[in-house]
């Protein structure tokens, strides 16, 4: 039974480039990449906490690194995909106690999580980098 | 619909509920440590390392990172199990994985206690 089960050949559609993803499964893989890539710039990031904490020299050392534009342009991102996982995390916890389920709360929350965590990204963004 | 009981056997509960605790955990901290920023507004060395002189701002920080790598666990393993299909590679990328959240444990509490 269960081998019939499993031989069983079903149609897939697999091609990334025909496939059109509806505003939450946009949302959902944003989350996921910027989930991975939190991970992979984790050590730089405790390396910036390590040398801002241990001394006057090296505190200014940090300041002289984040004030290169490109490392400036790159930390913005890191804010953006922090405030997007935290966001899209936040709609997560509500989806999980049965808040906006319905496919109209579902987009709307969508297009609420990519404004909030646009707009936190802006406000920290300016606060820390510049 | 298949009939089972998910308690006893590793069904994956734990897990999700460690992901959304842990996600809890940082949400907060979060808006703790911008609210902090916020406030004391830290352009100087001092005022930077004055906010994690106290012990509480050690403590919460610490709590933070640790909530931070095992749901950095959680999450990396998903996405390894999702894509990495040769058992001795996903086997590799996940002790890799394992040994480097542990490794980044340590450095965080020698950061945050040296200071």
């Amino acid at each position: 039974m269960a081998d019939i089960a499993i031989k069983k050949k079903r149609p897939k559609n697999l091609n990334l480039l025909s496939i059109r993803l509806p505003l939450p499964g946009i949302l959902s893989i944003i989350h996921r990449i910027a989930g991975a890539a939190l991970f992979l710039l984790l050590p730089a990031l405790l390396w910036i906490l390590q040398n801002s904490l241990a001394s006057a020299e090296t505190f200014a050392a940090i300041k002289g690194v984040v004030a290169n534009p490109l490392v400036k342009l790159i930390l913005f991102g890191l804010i953006w995909m922090y405030m997007h996982h935290f966001c899209a995390g936040i709609r997560y916890l509500l989806l999980d106690v049965h808040k906006g389920v319905d496919l109209a709360s579902a987009r709307l929350s969508s297009w609420i999580v990519f404004a909030v965590s646009i707009a936190l990204t802006l406000i920290v963004g300016a606060k820390v980098l510049w | 619909m298949v009939n089972r009981i998910v308690v006893g056997a590793h069904y994956g509960l734990k897990d999700w509920i460690v992901q959304r605790g842990t996600a809890i955990v940082m949400a907060v901290y979060t808006v703790v440590f911008l609210a902090v920023i916020g406030a004391v507004a830290p352009d100087s060395f001092d005022a930077w390392r004055g906010i994690f002189a106290s012990g509480f701002m050690k403590f919460a920080t610490f709590v933070f990172l640790v909530s931070l790598i095992y749901h950095v666990w959680i999450g990396m393993r998903d996405i390894w199990m999702d894509y990495v299909r040769p058992d001795g590679l996903r086997l590799l990328v996940l002790m890799a994985t394992a040994a480097v959240l542990v490794g980044y444990a340590g450095w965080a509490v020698q950061i945050l206690w040296r200071t």
